[in-house]
């Protein structure tokens, strides 16, 4: 447990803060209310459509788009034509509108708007396109060969010396670790090995990509949509149609999802353009299928893993090979996965080397913790093989190899305070770890780490004449954080959080704020709504200190309350923020506490996962009975919304980890772009998901904040493959674990009498 | 002089060196020197750097000070979902 003695953040006593309040936009959310990317119209608005390839890889020969504007109803076409080179964002330019080639089945090649939504359909198959169909690559290893088809032509692999004369499908090459590998392996009694593989799992948001743009005649933009970070698709798009970065206004819907699949653009820029062209408003929504075609799952993964110990489970090596491919389009997550890979462990050999690929599949986008996930899945199997060879229980083997708090990291710096150990202790004494098993069950256990990021902030709050508070921030509300920011709020003013109302404000609104990723929010906007709120208090005490005719630093915020700072500063009354608010006008104007920073200090977290699943011997399937997530909060703002993101990570891992996968036809094609036959977990998929706020705090926070978002998702397939290989009595080395991959498994090795 | 430590891919763009001893007090100088020795390193900067100095992770901070006893990490661009 931790010694709040010894810890100056812990030991504060919170009033608001670590309560469960409703959330500010909770009542508009159940009743319908809340206006999503798709909810928001605009008079004489019209429906803009997307024309997709059908090819995996193909040249883009030509584009007649005569007939389809011909079509009454019809008022713009936009194509390749229509959007000027752009070196800076080359990829994203290509990636919203083939260019030169077609790069995957759902590549755009024009965007229709219509007045309506029949019409526009009409015109997309009056387009007439011409492709020269070229060969395709869809496997990251098959991508990886000599002689596979090459996706670009100038693509050659950095990272690499020499570097080589000809082009591949492979982008760069990484390579992290410290000490000697090879001593490391002499030094073990034991040594695993294993190769994995993962398949492509989409972010899998309800709401599908939308927005509605509008320009005027005189070059001004203004573009509703949903995203995860509305000053991002602003530079995007100013970038994309040669616009000033001031005359684009974007503002935020409610978002239906995001996980990191939210934080580019895909139709912003094409609905821009097509307003522009028109000069109406032009309104875009994806259908389901297009969101699987043409928005970014995250990589599919090969990986080889190599771990060696001793014989009282001290690892002394660790080494991998991570093989990620990120679609079509350099920049896969894999540097992050071969720098998260072994960061639970403190290690003095280790290396890990990550190939990013290209194959021809839709841009990958980043999805919770980028490429942690796949490369824990791999390393923590190995960790639990590890232990049943040595027969050290695998909470004890974590324990014994943790990092902890002046390790060095496995990803080079050393760890400052850090909550591994926490969690695994917390594991340990939970009452699921000892629970009795039933037949055909396997319990599995793992560990995670993420990062977590701080970054551009801004944020602006505004006492209000009856001493509420209107709250600004400019980070999308994909967690509660709009609840989150409102308590901090509250807690630093001293007031009520009924008094506190916190807004996503638009982009012409506030400076810069970075994407509503990386865990950052509560950290990030938090840290900026504390110091804003710190800077009204100073305001709040000169005013007080005017009235009273007493020196502005003679002036103490204690409980919501101006007062003197001591017996010597004289003898008034106590004026509340309300009573300071009332008269603001009178005293010197409006009151509003902003700041504005690159936040740093942002606190790594750690995540433990248990999880007991049963596997059915006749059909293979496997299904989770029991699961409980640990994870290091830092804080918990909001109990209720941190526990519903490990909830989240871990629903979503057991989709990741048990059915979830793109399949792709011979012809490069996706067949299964729908919820149908892309099966993401359902509520009779799951048991209760338990959870544990482990609460380390984070000193880089002033109330110990760690981000909480990403983490969840790190352990669970690890977790799951080895509770259905406990149960199954097979090692279980490829994602998604679906029942015929699982029988398949059990007959071999049925058939072969061992695993 | 301070030590910085080169990691992953900012290595191969500063010519494979692991380690460089430069006089900076802040973030943005050992970017710079770093440029000086290794011309190819300044588009890699110009893309994003992480540094993390004394174990804490900064993000395009170029005036977060260092000291000859800081440990400091040069680490690829971070960015999560």
């Amino acid at each position: 447990m931790l010694d709040k003695t010894k810890d100056p953040v812990a030991e504060r006593d919170f009033k608001v803060v670590g309560t469960r309040p409703v959330r500010p936009d909770g009542v508009d959310k159940v009743t319908g209310r809340a206006r999503f990317g798709a909810d928001i119209s605009a008079p004489g608005m019209l429906v803009g459509k997307v024309k997709r390839s059908p090819h995996a890889h193909a040249k883009l020969v030509s584009i007649d788009t005569e007939k389809a504007l011909a079509l009454p109803g019809v008022k713009a076409v936009v194509t390749r034509d229509d959007f000027a080179e752009n070196k800076k964002q080359c990829d994203v330019l290509r990636n919203i509108m083939a260019r030169e080639k077609v790069l995957y089945d759902g590549h755009a090649v024009a965007a229709v708007a219509a007045t309506s939504a029949t019409v526009a359909r009409k015109a997309l198959k009056l387009i007439e396109v011409e492709y020269d169909v070229l060969p395709h690559v869809i496997d990251v290893d098959e991508a990886m060969k000599p002689g596979a088809p090459l996706l670009h032509d100038d693509m050659i692999t950095k990272g690499v010396d020499p570097e080589p004369e000809t082009a591949s499908n492979i982008a760069q090459r990484y390579e992290f670790g410290h000490g000697d590998v090879e001593k490391g392996f002499a030094e073990a009694d034991v040594v695993v090995e294993r190769d994995f593989k993962t398949a492509a799992a989409h972010q899998g948001y309800i709401e599908p990509h939308a927005c509605l743009a509008s320009f005027t005649p005189d070059g001004q933009g203004e573009l509703w949509c949903c995203t995860q970070g509305h000053y991002a698709i602003r530079g995007f798009c100013a970038d994309l149609l040669g616009m000033d970065i001031s005359k684009l206004r974007v503002t935020a819907s409610e978002i239906g999802g995001g996980f990191g699949g939210k934080t580019t653009v895909f139709l912003e820029p094409l609905a821009l353009a097509l307003s522009r062209k028109t000069g109406r408003p032009v309104k875009m929504v994806m259908s389901r299928e297009e969101v699987f075609r043409a928005s970014g799952p995250t990589a599919s993964t090969s990986s080889r893993v190599k771990v060696g110990a001793t014989k009282d489970g001290k690892i002394t090596a660790g080494e991998a090979e991570f093989r990620y491919q990120g679609g079509a389009f350099k920049g896969s997550p894999v540097q992050f996965g071969a720098m998260c890979a072994f960061a639970c462990y403190a290690l003095e050999n280790v290396k890990t080397v990550g190939y990013d690929v290209v194959t021809n599949r839709p841009k990958q986008a980043a999805y919770r913790a980028p490429g942690a996930p796949m490369a824990a899945f791999a390393v923590e199997s190995v960790i639990e093989e590890l232990a049943v060879e040595l027969s050290i229980d695998p909470v004890e083997l974590r324990l014994i190899n943790a990092a902890e708090e002046g390790d060095q990291s496995s990803f080079g710096p050393t760890f400052p305070r850090i909550g591994l150990v926490e969690t695994l202790e917390a594991t340990k004494a939970h009452e699921h770890f000892s629970a009795p098993l039933g037949p055909n069950q396997g319990r599995g256990i793992a560990s995670g780490y993420w990062f977590n990021f701080g970054g551009a902030t801004s944020v602006s709050l505004n006492i209000q004449p009856d001493g509420t508070v209107a709250l600004a921030v400019g980070t999308p509300d994909i967690g509660g954080s709009r609840a989150s920011m409102s308590l901090m709020a509250a807690e630093e003013l001293g007031i009520a959080y009924e008094k506190v109302k916190a807004i996503v404000a638009d982009t012409a609104s506030l400076g810069y704020n970075e994407v509503s990723h990386g865990s950052r929010v509560t950290f990030a906007s938090g840290l900026a709504t504390i110091e804003a709120a710190r800077n009204a208090k100073k305001i709040l005490c000169a005013r007080a200190a005017k009235m009273w005719e007493i020196p502005e630093e003679a002036v103490e915020w204690v409980d919501g309350h101006a007062r003197p700072a001591g017996a010597n500063a004289g003898d008034f009354e106590p004026m509340s923020l309300a009573d300071i608010a009332k008269v603001a006008e009178q005293t010197g104007g409006p009151i509003s506490g902003h700041q504005e920073h690159n936040a740093s200090g942002a606190g790594a977290s750690f995540a433990t996962h248990m999880v007991d699943v049963e596997v059915d011997p006749e059909t293979g399937r496997a299904h989770v009975v029991r699961y409980t997530a640990v994870q290091d909060a830092g804080k918990a703002i909001h109990p209720s919304y941190v526990e519903g993101q490990f909830q989240g990570g871990a629903a979503q891992g057991v989709g990741w980890a048990l059915n979830e996968e793109y399949i792709y036809n011979d012809d490069g094609r996706l067949e299964n772009p729908g919820f149908l036959d892309y099966r993401i977990p359902v509520c009779s998929d799951l048991p209760m998901l338990d959870t544990v706020i482990v609460e380390v705090p984070n000193p880089g926070h002033p109330y110990g904040v760690r981000g909480v978002g990403e983490t969840g998702i790190v352990p669970p397939m690890a977790a799951i493959a080895n509770a259905v290989s406990a149960a199954a009595g097979v090692r279980m080395t490829e994602l998604p674990m679906s029942p015929p991959k699982l029988l398949k498994a059990i007959n071999a090795k049925k058939a072969n009498g061992s695993a | 002089m301070v030590k910085v430590v080169l990691w992953g891919s900012v290595r191969a763009a500063a010519g494979g060196a692991e380690t460089v001893e430069v006089e900076a007090k802040n973030v943005r100088q050992i970017l710079d020197r770093i440029g000086e020795l290794h011309p190819g390193f300044k588009d890699r900067y110009d893309e994003g750097v992480t540094v993390s100095i004394d174990g804490q992770i900064y993000v395009d901070d170029w005036f977060q000070p260092v000291t000859e006893d800081s440990e400091v990490y040069l680490l690829p661009y971070l960015e999560g979902g």
